[in-house]
């Protein structure tokens, strides 16, 4: 396998049709997209190539992406780069590490941010934002500090606050039209990188 | 002819087409050499399975082209070169077929090689075959194609189907883009094709970078700090361009009796000459003045308004609490949070609004004892109006002081006696408000409604401050004026006695030069004023860093170091570190702009002083946070709130910009001080330039204009306008929740919950 080399031995060794096609497919310049693939051979860098001519097939574990500072303190840390793994294991390739910072990244619009989001909160991954997935949610969030009456309060209180079609879960249309109304949503669901 | 022509263009554009296919070929060719030099078993077992995954793809490519062809051929009427177009296909194919079947490398190159050369030749064939509406179709398939191109971004797809639909995409459009093009146009298209892989995408910083989110920015105290630093910057330029076009043409400048040379210099009123028109510019000087004072207020108006009519059309929704919950619980947390304490004082903000939301439902749903709240709540007004009207006579009491003291003379009085008033405004604005917290503990309301109470009530006092200063302020004016009054007579004695001793000769003696420095001086009471304010000010700052270094700065420091030999914990308990109040601090920038704007007539530097002001502002308590402060644990929407600072501003720049108007319109200027003197009201000064500075007509059109027949009935009007449209805003708003009950109601009864999943599985 080829040394480091200098820096701009990169842009030699990187495919060239793999970044254009990067650029076309997330939010990224090119120059985010070579800055990103430092940070990911960063994470490994016995595993991570430096070479992509080949589409070599490296997936690096999740243990190892949820510890990047911009992931560490979130509490949903394992369920974001879940959702964007293929295999649903959290095992990222290149690809969707930089699919996953593109989505998250400040030029997402809101619609596609509101499907990931809806991706990121359902933990059972059944399509359905159930009372199971929201007391996970909120426990997440206070750190189990509510007691479970009130836990189980405030899932009810959401359900019934969102949930147009009657069915005591929150389908994405419900998600949809919850998350679009909230003024917050575009700033909180922002990651920089 | 034709024969000749079609080879040309096939000559054309197999040349353009080569030289992408050259790219490629040497691309190949590289990584071909690199899969030679690795010589590792890992990749030679790689190697083969990428070589047939390449050629899977080739295939899938291949397939798709003559599943196309295979179609517009069928649509094509003119049956040129069909014949002709089957037997090369059947060739290709069946040569296609043994080279997967073979699946060398060289083979494949071969064939890949045939496989364009058949391309060029049918696309050469399509172009001629096909009649112009196929061709349109085509066309529009290919736009179709690019659209999609610059829309993959946005699509839900996982990344791999994003990126095997890209190079689909981009294959299908350069292909027939490269067909639908004529002669130079094709050249013009592989070229372009061609340069875009050779600088390899779009340059740098083509995508704007960074925009502050909205929601965030309003609330934060450094946005009001710029907001407000962007209009003193301007108030301040037009001031200080006004003083200083004059300036170099000043001939002498009038000395005044009052200590210090500040007094003397361009910050205070007392400086300007009432000269007509100075320098060779003639520079309208009092005109300017009083111009440039009325226009700085009337643009403060504009830009208030202007901005809460944005803030007004950005919230839009509005004060939308149905989702409450759901936003607390998907919307809380802030994503871009790396640090762990940060993170852990967000764990517990969340907690907090989370149970505050639980109390909140929970009482809701009880309604006991609404006799003892209100009882509670009338209780608490009292107690804080008689705070208020306490606050207020102790502010005139002390005023009336410093006037009694001032006749005394300044000189024989402490250093508190001679600033008691200013001190006791400050140290009133420090302590009244945590009163009146501690008063709010009985009225029990929802914490935001309490919080607005509390802004309201701090709010009134200042203003009753502020105008108890005001009126001390008018009795020294009134004062000055019996002052002058003094004066003048006086001087009309002393000139008097002058020109007595000298006239008992003839009266052809020469006049007595008087000097100007020797004849005394009236007081002026424009310059007191701006005086005055200037000193309110700089107060207001000082105690404002004082207290910033102490109540913060000490505290914290104390906190911090005799927590290691305290019984109790001092972090966790009392007294802890002190809180960020935002909201207070909006309070004071409000407040300051408020004094500004009443003292910038009389002391045109003032917003200047302002402006260095907020500077050191800024940075020391940018500083003061990060060392000093925890933020607070009540977390608001602040944004929701954004109006509601606005229209205290605004309420404010009325209250501020009515004194001086007061003092414009009634009380004549000194008569031997500033641009205005000898005047009977500031505002003659515009009477006069119509008279002398404009042709006739204008003064006539002028006058008929500000007739009141003619004012009254405008006036009317705009009355009856704001009506019509306040009513009209209403009705809209009134069809717009009518229109939101519609579409809940119709989502629910329209989609059954299949239909929604299946609508669900279509994103994914």
């Amino acid at each position: 396998m080829r040394g480091r080399g200098r820096p701009w031995d990169k842009l030699l060794h990187y495919s060239l049709c793999n970044v254009t096609g990067q650029q076309d497919c997330t939010f990224f310049t090119r120059k985010e997209i070579l800055r990103l693939h430092a940070r990911y051979h960063e994470l490994a860098p016995h595993l991570v190539p430096m070479d992509y001519t080949n589409d070599p097939d490296c997936k690096l574990p999740l243990a190892l992406i949820v510890n990047m500072p911009e992931l560490k303190e979130n509490p949903f840390c394992s369920r974001i780069v879940e959702s964007f793994s293929e295999d649903g294991m959290g095992n990222l390739s290149f690809n969707e590490f930089v699919d996953m910072f593109s989505v998250l990244s400040e030029m997402a619009p809101r619609e596609l941010k509101a499907i990931y989001a809806f991706k990121i909160y359902d933990y059972n991954v059944d399509n359905f934002l159930c009372k199971e997935d929201l007391e996970k949610t909120l426990n997440k969030l206070t750190k189990e500090e509510l007691t479970p009456e009130e836990v189980q309060l405030v899932c009810e209180k959401a359900i019934e606050e969102a949930d147009l079609d009657g069915d005591h879960k929150l389908s994405f249309a419900d998600f949809e039209n919850m998350i679009t109304r909230a003024p917050d949503f575009l700033s909180t669901f922002h990651i920089r990188i | 002819g034709n024969e000749r022509r079609k080879g040309a263009s096939r000559a054309e554009e197999g040349e353009s087409q080569t030289r992408p296919e050259r790219i490629d070929r040497g691309r190949r060719k590289r990584t071909r050499s690199h899969q030679d030099t690795k010589g590792s078993e890992g990749d030679e077992e790689v190697q083969p399975k990428i070589q047939s995954g390449r050629a899977a793809k080739t295939r899938k490519h291949t397939k798709n082209e003559k599943t196309r062809k295979k179609e517009e051929e069928e649509k094509a009427e003119k049956g040129e070169g069909k014949e002709r177009h089957g037997k090369r296909k059947k060739t290709s194919a069946s040569k296609k077929e043994r080279e997967e079947v073979g699946g060398k490398h060289t083979m494949k190159e071969k064939a890949q090689e045939v496989k364009r050369k058949n391309i060029i030749q049918q696309m050469n064939c399509i172009h001629n075959s096909l009649s112009s509406e196929e061709l349109e179709k085509l066309k529009e398939a290919v736009d179709e194609r690019k659209k999609l191109i610059q829309a993959l971004r946005g699509k839900p797809w996982p990344i791999k189907k994003k990126c095997v639909i890209l190079r689909e995409s981009q294959e299908f459009v350069e292909k027939y883009e490269g067909a639908l093009g004529k002669g130079k146009g094709r050249k013009l298209y592989a070229y372009k094709v061609l340069m875009s892989k050779a600088l390899m995408g779009r340059p740098y910083g083509t995508i704007p970078r960074k925009t502050v989110p909205r929601a965030e920015a309003t609330s934060a105290m450094d946005f009001a700090v710029l907001w407000d630093f962007g209009v003193s910057c301007i108030i301040t330029l037009t001031l200080t361009t006004s003083c200083f076009l004059q300036w170099p043409f000043h001939a002498t400048f009038r000395k005044m009796c009052f200590q210090g040379y500040a007094q003397y210099s361009v910050l205070f009123y007392g400086y300007y000459n009432n000269q007509r028109a100075v320098g060779w510019l003639k520079f309208r000087m009092p005109l300017s003045y009083f111009l440039v004072g009325v226009g700085t207020v009337a643009y403060s108006y504009m830009v208030v308004i202007r901005t809460m009519a944005r803030n007004a059309n950005e919230s839009g929704v509005g004060d939308d609490n149905s989702f409450n919950f759901n936003w607390r619980m998907f919307t809380s947390w802030d994503y871009l949070i790396g640090n762990p304490e940060t993170a852990d004082n967000k764990f517990a903000s969340i907690t907090t609004s989370f149970k505050e939301a639980i109390l909140e439902e929970q009482e809701s749903q009880k309604d006991d004892n609404i006799h003892l709240t209100r009882f509670l709540r009338v209780l608490a007004n009292f107690l804080v109006l008689c705070c208020l009207a306490g606050s207020g006579y102790l502010i005139y009491f002390v005023v009336r002081r410093s006037q009694k003291f001032a006749l005394d003379g300044l000189e024989n009085h402490t250093w508190w006696e001679r600033n008691e008033v200013n001190m006791v405004m400050s140290l009133l604005g420090m302590f009244c408000p945590m009163l009146f917290d501690v008063i709010s503990a009985l009225e029990n309301y929802h914490p935001r409604v309490a919080l607005q109470w509390q802004l309201g009530r701090i709010f009134a006092l200042f203003l009753g401050n502020l105008y108890t200063f005001i009126i001390a302020l008018m009795d020294e004016i009134n004062l000055k004026r019996e002052e002058e009054n003094i004066i003048k007579f006086n001087i009309t004695v002393w000139e008097a006695s002058l020109f007595n001793g000298t006239v008992s000769v003839n009266s052809t003696a020469p006049p007595v030069t008087i000097e100007p420095a020797d004849v005394p001086r009236g007081p002026c009471w424009e310059t007191m004023v701006g005086q005055e304010f200037v000193r309110l000010i700089i107060s207001d700052t000082m105690t404002t860093y004082i207290t910033l270094l102490i109540g913060d700065f000490l505290r914290a420091v104390l906190v911090r170091f005799l927590n290691y030999c305290w019984c109790w914990d001092l972090e966790a308990g009392f007294p802890s570190y002190s809180e960020f109040d935002v909201s207070g601090n909006v309070l004071g920038l409000i407040f300051n702009q408020g004094m500004i704007w009443m003292g910038a007539f009389y002391a045109p530097c003032l917003p200047a002083l302002n402006v260095l002001r907020l500077h050191v502002s800024m940075y020391l308590q940018c500083w003061a946070v990060m060392c000093c402060n925890v933020p607070q644990e009540r977390v608001f929407k602040a944004s929701g709130s954004n109006n509601f600072y606005m229209a205290m501003l605004l309420v404010i720049l009325f209250l501020s910009t009515l004194p001086a108007i007061y003092t414009i319109v009634t009380i004549p200027p000194s008569f031997d001080c500033g641009p205005f003197s000898g005047k009977q009201r500031m505002f003659d000064v515009i009477q006069e330039t119509l008279e002398s500075d404009f042709p006739a007509w204008f003064g006539k059109v002028f006058s008929y204009a500000s007739n009141p027949g003619l004012v009254l009935p405008f006036m009317l009007l705009m009355v009856l306008a704001i009506y019509y449209l306040q009513s009209t805003s209403k009705s809209y708003k009134e069809a717009n929740m009518e229109l939101k009950k519609k579409l809940q109601t119709v989502v629910q009864n329209m989609f059954p919950p299949l239909v929604q999943q299946s609508c669900f599985n279509v994103y994914f």
